[in-house]
């Protein structure tokens, strides 16, 4: 039930989001502090997934085998790797350190 | 570019299923809400036990990113209301990324919806595998690292922002305050008050001009 009323009110957001520009604003550009807002918060929510998703267990603070994962993909991107090198030499390096 | 969002989308579908989510309800992201890391920040949140609002804003924030799409396509995309109104499902990152690389606007958009609907298939094929196939196989992704897919997707997302100081700043103090409020406040909370690190950004640029 939680997860139906998460992806439709995701899924409507989103949608407004998307068509609001095509649908409704024509040619013409967003106010300039809307348009940075929209250029700066997802480097900020991104970033927190990606340190959630790498650091954290359930609710506490963890360093493992994912760690070593996410160093491996900071060296693939430095690489000018792409994407999916990047999440393949992640994975690899992750099982790698859990053999 | 369709194969490089198939582990991502294999990842999501066994996300999906570990959060105890039904499959329609699975692909049901997938096909409605099209978005991946918005997705899949929404159905951690709820596999975390984390509250309906704050999934749902989670995700929206992270949606942001396409009104600013939308902006820059829209010049390209003119058609009849029903066109564009289909067009516009496919504001994601990669069909905005090939439509802006064309200089014409036919082929801005012809780029953006080829890129965008061949996306949206093998997304949601690669949804269905993740949430299939590899489902039952917790302990199986756990071994071959599978879940270190999601992080370094959102690494590999985040990583061409950070050539701009500000966004650098941003993406810092972000990750900062997303990890210190995990053990303290609940699920969905911390991604949503990374936000703040929009604060720090905003004005590292504006030293960086006066400089």
């Amino acid at each position: 039930m939680r997860a139906t009323a998460v992806l439709v009110g995701l899924a409507l957001g989103t949608y407004a989001l998307k068509s609001a520009a095509p649908l409704m604003l024509g040619g013409r550009e967003l106010p300039r502090p809307l348009a940075r807002l929209a250029l700066l918060l997802p480097a900020a929510l991104l970033s927190a997934l990606a340190v959630i998703a790498t650091f954290t267990d359930r609710r506490s603070i963890v360093l493992d085998a994912r760690a070593a994962g996410m160093a491996a993909a900071v060296v693939a991107l430095w690489l000018r790797a792409s994407f999916v090198v990047v999440v393949i030499v992640a994975v690899l390096a992750t099982a790698a350190v859990r053999l | 570019m369709a194969l490089a969002v198939t582990p991502f989308g294999i990842a999501f579908g066994v996300a999906g299923a570990k959060a105890g989510l039904a499959l329609w309800q699975t692909s049901g992201f997938s096909v409605l809400v099209f978005s991946g890391s918005a997705q899949l920040a929404a159905v951690d949140i709820v596999g975390r036990g984390g509250a309906v609002p704050s999934a749902i804003a989670a995700g929206l924030l992270l949606n942001l990113r396409s009104l600013g799409f939308g902006v820059a396509m829209a010049p390209s995309l003119s058609g009849p209301w029903w066109k564009r109104a289909a067009w516009s499902q496919l504001m994601i990152d990669e069909a905005t990324a090939v439509g802006s690389a064309q200089s014409e606007q036919r082929w801005r958009r012809y780029g953006f919806v080829f890129a965008g609907v061949v996306l949206f298939l093998a997304w949601n094929l690669s949804t269905l595998l993740g949430a299939t196939a590899f489902a039952g196989a917790g302990d199986l992704v756990h071994r071959w690292g599978i879940d270190a897919a999601i992080p370094a997707a959102f690494l590999a997302l985040l990583w061409p922002r950070l050539a701009s100081v500000d966004q650098r700043v941003t993406a810092v103090v972000g990750g900062a305050v997303a990890l210190a409020l995990v053990p303290i406040a609940p699920p969905g909370v911390p991604v949503i008050a990374a936000g703040l690190g929009v604060a720090a950004g905003w004005r590292a640029r504006r030293r960086e001009g006066a400089a």
